[in-house]
């Protein structure tokens, strides 16, 4: 069953023209001395035909006229990057980045690097207490501004969906 | 009726301001853009408001279009992700392929497609009726390659995969394709090879 996928995958790839040159000479060389794989290769080749030969089809008469009229009511919009500016984009991802970095380096520094007697990091995680970091003023300073930005991004977003119901309706 | 201008000189007037010019676009890529939605959406009402729905978008942003690729594939993106938000709404998982509501429904247009095919008698009217029965994604695929003259690389573009994945897929869609017109047209077949 394998084989015969592998074969067809192979016809399939001389026939659109994706063999190598070494492939394309060795598929030849079976197409003129193996009778299973010329006449699959002839079934694939006649499958390829009709696929080619296939018609398209045809909306109904008025398609044309019914898209023109659609589009007479509606404006083209701006394109995207006439209104994402890329520096802003950087700017956001600089600041992130910024930001994890800045809290790995404080927690890193947080961690007594000496407490450790047998050489292991793993026990010496485990010693870490998480309670700490989640009860500093700059951690709960960070998660505040993260919930007011969150907040302000919502609020954003929905006065435009709303600017966009009122100019629809 | 054509302007004689490609697509590119067609797009550069429609954003100037000349709104009728792209009348030129929809007549020349109607057929184009229907026959695909039909194949993935399987009906023809379905399909006439998904395309004329492509158009639309395709009109409203016009200038995110910046040249990099053709146009054509940049409007069959706009059919990729238009059919799949529809076959959404219409609770039809696309991406699975051995999808019962994709066979049932493309057994159900079998018994309808056998009365055509006996009128028909056609072996481009059998392939097109065996590309209706496959999944959605076959369909699509098959008629990317075929009838939308897009290359790998575009259709890899269009459907958001690797090249690779690409060949691959179309290698699997045409096995299925075979594996349909051997099942369902087992006589015209016989006649074929």
């Amino acid at each position: 069953m394998n084989t015969h996928q592998g074969t067809e995958e192979r016809l399939w790839n001389y026939i659109d023209g994706n063999s190598s040159a070494e492939e394309q000479s060795i598929i030849e060389k079976l197409l003129q001395t193996d009778m299973e794989w010329k006449s699959k290769y002839g079934e694939l080749l006649e499958v390829n035909r009709l696929l080619q030969s296939s018609e398209l089809e045809a909306p109904s008469m008025r398609f044309s006229k019914n898209v023109m009229e659609e589009i007479a009511k509606l404006h083209i919009a701006p394109a995207t990057r006439s209104y994402i500016n890329k520096k802003v984009i950087w700017g956001l991802g600089i600041f992130f980045i910024v930001m994890i970095v800045g809290f790995l380096v404080y927690g890193f520094g947080q961690m007594d690097w000496t407490a450790d007697t047998d050489g292991t990091i793993s026990k010496n995680i485990n010693k870490i207490d998480f309670s700490k970091f989640f009860s500093n003023t700059w951690v709960n300073a960070f998660m505040m501004i993260n919930v007011v930005l969150g907040l302000f991004l919502l609020d954003n977003y929905l006065s435009n969906k709303r600017k966009e119901f009122r100019k629809q309706a | 009726m054509s302007t004689g201008l490609n697509d590119n000189e067609i797009i550069s007037k429609v954003l100037s301001g000349e709104q009728q010019a792209y009348a030129e676009l929809v007549n020349r890529y109607q057929n184009y853009v229907f026959t695909l939605v039909l194949r993935i959406v399987k009906n023809r009402e379905d399909a006439e408001e998904v395309a004329q729905d492509v158009f639309i978008k395709a009109y409203k942003y016009l200038a995110d279009f910046r040249g990099e690729s053709k146009f054509t594939t940049w409007l069959y993106t706009i059919v990729n992700n238009t059919c799949i938000s529809f076959l959404r709404k219409k609770k039809l998982d696309i991406h699975s392929l051995d999808n019962e509501k994709v066979f049932e429904m493309a057994d159900n247009q079998d018994s309808g497609m056998r009365a055509n095919m006996v009128e028909q008698k056609s072996k481009l009217a059998m392939v097109s009726n065996a590309i209706g029965m496959l999944g959605p994604d076959d369909a699509e695929i098959i008629t990317l390659f075929y009838k939308a003259e897009q290359s790998l690389e575009e259709i890899a573009q269009i459907l958001s995969v690797e090249n690779n994945t690409a060949k691959v897929r179309l290698h699997r869609a045409r096995t299925r394709l075979k594996e349909k017109m051997e099942t369902h047209f087992a006589a015209e077949v016989k006649d074929l090879y």
